[in-house]
């Protein structure tokens, strides 16, 4: 059986839209030298690195290797992990396994991106099939416009209740100084924003944006040597369904119309860890919500309720700050997306509410988190975080 | 270091590369664009062990994981399974002009859909169920635009 595991140091840069004073390696420092400093710990205390980001997005590939003068990595074991928009969650499942391995006490996990340094759709078209889907792929906004489609097709859920969780998530960034966007916007912005591809309008949309994360995962077994209240995993599960663009929308053996990918890894997680009303017993969540129509159709996904349940009850307030479960304290992924980081930061503000120290984003007393991350296309990642030291590791 | 920042903007490079990438479509694909570009048939695979047939067709069923060697003609009309309406440009997608369709199309015969697009439309005319058929390319070259877009036959599953 593995060890159990922890995080005990946050570190995080402000998100932006560019940060041109900075190189990756830079940026990354940022990050890294702040987790290291809330763990109280130096370089030398590193036992291993994992690292990540997507490699397109900037144009230079190995980061593993080029970044160690700013991830504290230099002369140490290193292992870069890239899989898409759930790159961040991957690298904080990477380092968790490092240490739940046994062979390492003390992992520095990074996730990053400069997004402001190419064509964001561009690049994200070179993750696509040349012959079937490139010719034809209209970029990631129409790919997540066919998903809200469905949806709508599938359930009562209107654009209008799409705009409520962009109003949202902009409305709680508000909080966050970390957030890249703080704007005040109300349905009517939303609504009348223009269409990029429809049902998607310009306010569903996440942006595109420049930022760097990095974590401390530790061993049982060292976990009294850090400073903070240690944040334990309690599990984590990732599931991968898609090879073609036209894969991830309908599951083609049930033919249902939700994310298969998003309800094995939850279902998977949620048995171990003993979560079966995840409504009831997470009190916050950091979801990878990349667009509005997805904080209707992944809580359902995620079993926060029934199929189509989701529009009702985002409205009725459960997810709003002071709800049942609020989703997105930080603002999340429609405020701030530097997509490398992003999964990363779900995870570290889950960390920061459950030690309490989420400022004026603070849900009272929380016991347990949820974070998730999304890939593209259309994988799922579902870490869960809490308060109290798991009876045994758990995967 | 205030003072030189004042003075001075940060600067930039412009990256220069074109890496000219050449992918081999393989057996599978070549045999799916041949028929397409030559006798305008679709052809999908069926799996042997679950009978699912994949259109795209692919070598293997990801489930079962049996080669699937059975080769199946498909129908040129189909389904929409979802579908979108681009209304922004951007360099790297389609030249068709705007706005226009994208969708994913179940072909009569196939059980999974593939990536298109969707031209000769009104927007009423698009439904989750919608049916539609394949316009040819003038010329065919062996790829998938071949197929220019799909357009909406009026009917609705």
């Amino acid at each position: 059986m593995g060890k159990r595991v922890a995080i005990t140091g946050v570190g995080m840069t402000h998100q932006r839209s560019a940060r041109p004073d900075v190189n990756g390696r830079e940026l990354i420092n940022e990050a890294v030298r702040m987790a290291l400093g809330d763990a109280g710990m130096t370089r030398s205390d590193i036992d291993a690195v994992v690292i990540g980001n997507m490699d397109h997005f900037e144009g230079i590939n190995y980061v593993d290797t080029w970044s160690v003068d700013g991830s504290g990595g230099l002369m140490k074991p290193i292992m870069k992990l890239t899989t898409g928009g759930t790159t961040g969650t991957t690298v904080a499942m990477g380092a968790y396994y490092h240490v739940a391995s046994g062979l390492f006490d003390r992992v520095l996990a990074i996730g990053w991106e400069k997004n402001s340094e190419s064509d964001t759709t561009g690049a994200i078209i070179t993750a696509f099939d040349p012959f079937w889907d490139r010719p034809i792929f209209a970029g990631a906004v129409a790919g997540l416009a066919m998903e809200a489609t469905a949806y709508m097709h599938a359930t009562d859920a209107t654009e209008e209740d799409a705009a409520y969780v962009a109003v949202r998530e902009r409305k709680h960034a508000l909080n966050n100084p970390y957030a890249h966007l703080h704007i005040n916007m109300t349905i009517a912005d939303v609504m009348g924003s223009p269409y990029l591809s429809w049902p998607v309008k310009m306010g569903d949309m996440c942006p595109r944006t420049d930022g760097a994360c990095a974590l401390v995962f530790a061993s049982e077994d060292v976990v009294d040597d850090f400073p903070q209240r240690p944040v334990w995993i309690q599990g984590v599960a990732d599931r991968h369904l898609w090879a073609y663009t036209s894969d991830p929308y309908l599951d083609f053996k049930t033919g249902e119309a939700w994310f298969p990918a998003m309800q094995k890894s939850s279902q998977d997680v949620y048995r171990r860890v003993g979560i079966t009303d995840p409504l009831e017993q997470f009190d916050v969540a950091e979801l990878y919500l990349p667009y509005s129509f997805a904080g209707l159709r992944y809580m359902e996904s995620l079993g926060f309720c029934e199929k189509g349940g989701a529009p009702e009850l985002t409205r009725a307030g459960a997810f709003d700050m002071g709800g049942k479960c609020p989703v997105n304290p930080s603002g999340g992924v429609m405020s701030s997306n530097a997509i490398g980081a992003t999964g990363l930061i779900r995870v570290a503000e889950c960390a920061w509410q459950i030690q309490g120290r989420a400022g004026e984003r603070q849900v009272p007393d929380v016991k347990l988190a949820l974070a998730t991350g999304f890939g593209g296309c259309f994988w799922s990642d579902v870490l869960v975080l809490g308060k109290d030291k798991p009876e045994k590791a758990r995967g | 270091m205030d003072d030189w920042r004042e003075k001075q903007e940060l600067l930039v490079m412009d990256g220069r590369i074109k890496v000219p990438y050449r992918w081999f479509a393989g057996e599978v694909g070549t045999r799916y664009l041949e028929s397409l570009r030559d006798q305008g048939v679709f052809l999908g695979t069926r799996c042997p062990q679950c009978g699912i047939v994949y259109h795209i067709p692919r070598r293997n069923c990801p489930d079962c994981f049996e080669e699937c060697s059975e080769w199946v003609e498909l129908g040129r009309e189909g389904t929409l399974e979802s579908y979108t309406v681009v209304r922004k440009h951007h360099p790297q997608l389609s030249v068709l002009p705007l706005p226009y369709g994208y969708g994913i199309i179940k072909l009569d015969g196939a059980d999974t859909g593939f990536l298109h697009l969707i031209g000769e439309f009104d927007e009423e005319d698009l439904a989750v169920g919608a049916r539609v058929e394949a316009v040819f390319s003038d010329a065919r070259e062996g790829n998938i635009l071949d197929v220019k877009y799909f357009r909406p036959t009026g009917g609705v599953e």
